[in-house]
């Protein structure tokens, strides 16, 4: 931001510029922490393998209202040919009572490595879709949601 | 049985790729609530979910709680040749409920 110093009102410039870095640094913190229990979830899937970023999305509304049903798509670049294929697309979520969401398997013969499904979040969190490739490896993306309406986990 | 709603084009291309889009009418209980007596609503989802092209096995899923009432799933298949896709959908209680749609690839 370029406030000149004969700009009209510093102060309120001074005033929306610290709010908006406040909301950006309050949206940022949760998204470096991945919940142990997604984390092991994820282990137990691709074991020891690195996780690649890239190839695969996310698609979520990053801000929904009812977390009772959030539509979401993961699409996976790929050929889908024998040799180079997506074998399965897993969804994992971090704040929910299970971090397992939803797994995917796919075959070459699928043409395009896409699926639709509609879930629950059961707070604002980050959604992680992880695909498997033919060949054995892990590539991923994840998505940050706010959900103003949670899904209701206590009834 | 629960209400059923699949979409697929009745017609195809031979090599057209096919977008499938289905829906069951099921309350996805998690299993997390729990009830006017106090006492935890036992869970009852669908566990999992086939589509088969002509008994060839061409998609999966498996499902958790994390999944909404009345599961939507959509993906996509190459229509390879006339026939018919089953769907079934399987819940907690083993019950397997399928659904056949015929398709006509040209």
């Amino acid at each position: 931001m370029d406030a000149g110093p004969q700009s009209a009102s510093p102060t309120r410039r001074l005033i929306l510029l610290a709010a908006a870095g406040f909301g950006l640094t309050s949206l940022a913190a949760p998204a470096d922490a991945t919940s142990a229990a997604m984390e092991e979830a994820i282990r137990a899937l691709v074991g020891e393998a690195a996780i690649n970023h890239g190839k695969v999305k996310l698609e979520l509304p990053p801000i929904v209202e009812n977390g009772n049903t959030v539509p979401l798509t993961v699409s996976v670049e790929s050929p889908m040919t024998e040799a180079d294929h997506v074998a399965s697309i897993h969804v994992f979520n971090e704040k929910n009572p299970q971090p397992y969401v939803a797994a995917f398997y796919l075959e070459p013969r699928a043409g395009k490595a896409a699926v639709s499904a509609r879930i629950r979040l059961a707070d604002s969190q980050r959604v992680m879709a992880i695909a498997r490739l033919g060949d054995g490896s892990f590539w991923s993306d994840s998505a940050d949601v706010i959900v103003t309406l949670a899904a209701c986990a206590e009834g | 049985m629960a209400r059923v709603l699949i979409n697929l084009p009745a017609r195809a291309k031979r090599g057209e790729v096919i977008e499938i889009k289905t829906l069951i009418a099921h309350p996805m209980e998690t299993g997390y609530r729990v009830g006017p007596t106090g006492t935890a609503i036992p869970r009852d989802i669908i566990n999992r979910f086939v589509c088969t092209y002509n008994g060839a096995e061409v998609f999966r899923a498996e499902l958790f709680p994390a999944i909404a009432a009345n599961p939507f799933i959509a993906f996509f298949t190459v229509a390879t040749e006339s026939g018919e896709l089953a769907f079934s959908w399987t819940d907690d209680h083993g019950e397997t409920q399928t659904e056949v749609r015929q398709i006509t690839v040209e």
